[in-house]
């Protein structure tokens, strides 16, 4: 009876520990997620954040961007990008911008989230500087210009002639609050 | 399954024994007894009363659906309602039904004495009440019950969520800890409890496809555990793992959710598959044709169910690869599948078959769960899904596997096994009459649903165009013969346990299998020496 009693605890034991590792897994979805987003270039969303590098402009064709704007329903401000689409060559380092107003009567904090499609375009598409790198504050009533830095680069595809860049802009406003009371919070303890 | 010899040991002789003894009395026989019969009854009535509590939810939806037009109830409450009927139907009804009959069942159909892990076992029930009166209360929350449907889909729910999210977060945690520990219980009794002789490939079919939709539920519950842990954290500990403004992502969630999500679905028909594994041969009065071949099948359905997810997402925007091969894999589930229903119909061939209120239920399973793999395999055509996705072509389907398919499977079962549980044999007309009402009801209700679905009406939404109107005053009327029909349900398993004939030990004439040789009703311990199988 005991013989039998040792095994079922070993069964329940195993058993419990792969649940254990299950709910673990779980979690360890979320980076594998990102992993393969990044080799596989799909989702559209992890686009790559670089330095210039010298490359050749490919001249022989022109590739259109297009830029695109949205903003979620509780997020006030008036963001729009200032050139609509840009013809570039592949592999010259171009410039163009985001205009942001703050309508409302508070002080807000906005993050940038940006998305390419189609996706397999997005490994070939590079940002030199971005505003979407950093939160961006407005005073009330404040508008500001946001500039971007991008290169195309000449590998990409033959077939892909049109690239649309998407913006959708958060209010992160709460959180940024929280986060700057907190520093003054352990700030003050410092002193 | 193999013939079975069976030894039987002197039933009466445990008298002498003072470890076996009869049930305590009083309310601690429930609270306290480790005797898996007790539990089994508990985790059935239990099921039965969120049956049908879930079932109100739904008629108070179809009442809304009878005419177009806002008329009953407010769509907030209406999205509450669609939320907490699935949530109630998935996790409180079909889950503890079915851990129900494998408690009732199982050693008994392998020859052990009880479960292995008795004190787990009375854990594992008596947490789940405590689950849905979390769930439940959270009607009575301002704000109201959860509202963003059973697949709860950030940032619908987290940031949009009502304040009764992170209630409804405890719950599923208490009840994924109750299946987890429901699963590890049969998983030891299977491998450890089996009657000497009784190899793995003489199990009862029953008993192979609760082995392996407990292992299905040890592998998926915590990564659901998993999800809604995140999404507690994303609504009170400030991460961003499904908010897209801190770097996160929601389409994240549904690959999670549905990683669990799609072997759940297998969770709740696998076991049914069992029950009319075992019923089927009993009253063709043949054995069950291809034995091996349906644990195989079992077998590879669970496996499959694993990588096939995304068909859920078709239209979230994945990359055509990604579209082609959750499509092809989708498909190829329906080769295992179509195994199983190919070897239901050749027990049947040539059989001697009787109508028993079990086997009409088996019978109506097979044609309208194989009515709704059809609907599915349509479904898993991703072009095609571009227009099917969330209409009530998608409704229509998965009632049909899971009505007719999951509840037809445990009425099924719970009227074969009735009989041995009470000792009384089965009232045949009151049992026909639920099966017919049902039976007309179901199709009533959820037919026309495909209609409806196919010509563009979209789920979870209180008021509908007009062209809907006539399909959809259908529906609901089939909707109140059925939620009626269940209460001859109820009214015929309280008069079979109060009178009825007495049942011999076989009950059916075509039956065989360990848990027919005991007396019915089944005594209070069996097999407390193990019964001897050749």
């Amino acid at each position: 009876m005991s013989d039998s009693k040792q095994a079922n605890t070993r069964v329940a034991m195993r058993l419990g520990i792969t649940a254990v590792l299950m709910f673990g897994f779980g979690f360890a979805l979320v980076p594998l997620y990102e992993v393969f987003c990044d080799i596989t270039g799909l989702n559209g969303k992890n686009f790559g954040r670089g330095e210039t590098v010298a490359v050749e402009i490919d001249r022989s064709r022109t590739v259109k961007v297009q830029f695109v704007s949205t903003n979620p329903e509780t997020m006030p401000w008036d963001f729009k990008p200032v050139e609509r689409s840009m013809r570039i060559f592949p592999g010259e380092t171009q410039q163009t911008a985001y205009l942001a107003m703050n309508p409302t009567t508070e002080w807000m904090v906005a993050q940038a989230v940006p998305s390419v499609s189609p996706s397999e375009a997005a490994q070939y598409l590079t940002k030199i500087n971005c505003f979407c790198f950093e939160r961006q504050p407005l005073d009330a009533g404040a508008s500001q210009e946001m500039p971007m830095v991008f290169v195309v680069s000449p590998e990409l595809p033959a077939h892909i002639s049109t690239i649309t860049v998407s913006y959708a802009l958060y209010d992160i406003t709460d959180a940024e609050r929280v986060a700057s009371q907190e520093k003054t919070k352990t700030g003050s303890q410092l002193l | 399954m193999a013939t079975v010899d069976i030894d039987l040991p002197h039933v009466k002789d445990h008298d002498h024994d003072p470890h076996h003894h009869g049930p305590a009395k009083g309310i601690g026989r429930w609270l306290f007894t480790t005797n898996h019969k007790d539990i089994g009854s508990m985790y059935l009535i239990f099921s039965l009363c969120m049956f049908l509590i879930g079932g109100l939810m739904a008629l108070i939806i179809r009442a809304e659906l009878f005419q177009p037009g806002l008329q009953l109830v407010e769509p907030e409450f209406f999205n509450q309602m669609t939320t907490m009927h699935g949530l109630i139907m998935v996790f409180g009804a079909v889950m503890p039904a079915f851990v129900g009959l494998a408690n009732w069942m199982i050693p008994m159909m392998i020859g052990a004495p009880d479960m292995a892990l008795p004190r787990m076992n009375n854990w594992s029930f008596w947490i789940l009440p405590f689950a849905f009166l979390i769930l439940l209360s959270s009607l009575f929350m301002e704000g109201g019950a959860p509202n963003f449907g059973w697949t709860f889909y950030a940032p619908l729910s987290t940031t949009y969520g009502p304040p009764s999210t992170t209630y409804f977060i405890f719950g599923v945690h208490i009840m994924g800890i109750s299946s987890i520990m429901g699963a590890i219980n049969i998983i030891a009794t299977i491998l450890n409890l089996r009657a000497p002789g009784m190899t793995l490939m003489k199990m009862p079919l029953f008993v192979w496809t609760w082995l392996i939709t407990a292992f299905l539920l040890i592998a998926v519950m915590p990564v659901l555990a998993g999800v809604v842990t995140m999404m507690l954290m994303d609504i009170h500990f400030g991460t961003s793992f499904f908010n897209a403004a801190g770097g996160g992502d929601p389409v994240l969630f549904q690959h999670i959710f549905w990683f669990f999500g799609h072997p759940e679905v297998y969770i709740m028909i696998l076991p049914a598959f069992g029950i009319i594994s075992e019923i089927i041969p009993t009253f063709a009065r043949k054995r069950l044709f291809g034995y091996p071949s349906m644990v195989y099948a079992v077998a590879s359905i669970a496996l499959l169910s694993f990588i096939v997810w995304a068909h859920h997402m078709f239209t979230v925007g994945m990359p055509l690869v990604g579209e082609v091969f959750f499509m092809f894999a989708t498909m190829l589930i329906a080769v295992p599948t179509g195994v199983k229903v190919f070897n239901w119909v050749a027990t049947m061939f040539r059989g001697s078959m009787t109508f028993e209120t079990p086997m009409l239920f088996a019978l109506a399973f097979v044609v309208l769960f194989t009515i709704g793999g059809f609907s599915g395999l349509m479904l898993a055509i991703a072009p095609v899904d571009f227009q099917y996705h969330d209409t009530y072509f998608v409704v229509a389907h998965f009632h049909y596997v899971l009505v007719p398919g999951a509840v037809f499977g445990i009425m099924a079962g719970v009227y074969y096994w009735l009989p041995k549980w009470t000792g009384h044999v089965l009232n045949e007309s009151l049992g026909k009459f639920h099966f017919w009402m049902s039976f007309v009801g179901v199709n009533i209700t959820f037919f026309p649903m495909h209609f409806v679905g196919l010509a563009g009406m979209p789920r979870r939404i209180p008021d509908y165009a007009l062209q809907f109107a006539d399909f959809n005053s259908i529906a609901s009327v089939g909707a109140f013969i059925f939620g009626l029909s269940q209460l001859i349900f109820v009214y015929n398993i309280i008069h079979n346990a109060r009178v009825g004939e007495k049942a011999t030990a076989q009950v059916w004439d075509g039956a065989h299998g360990l848990e027919w040789t005991v007396p019915s009703p089944a005594p209070y311990h069996t097999f407390s020496t193990p019964p001897k199988v050749d």
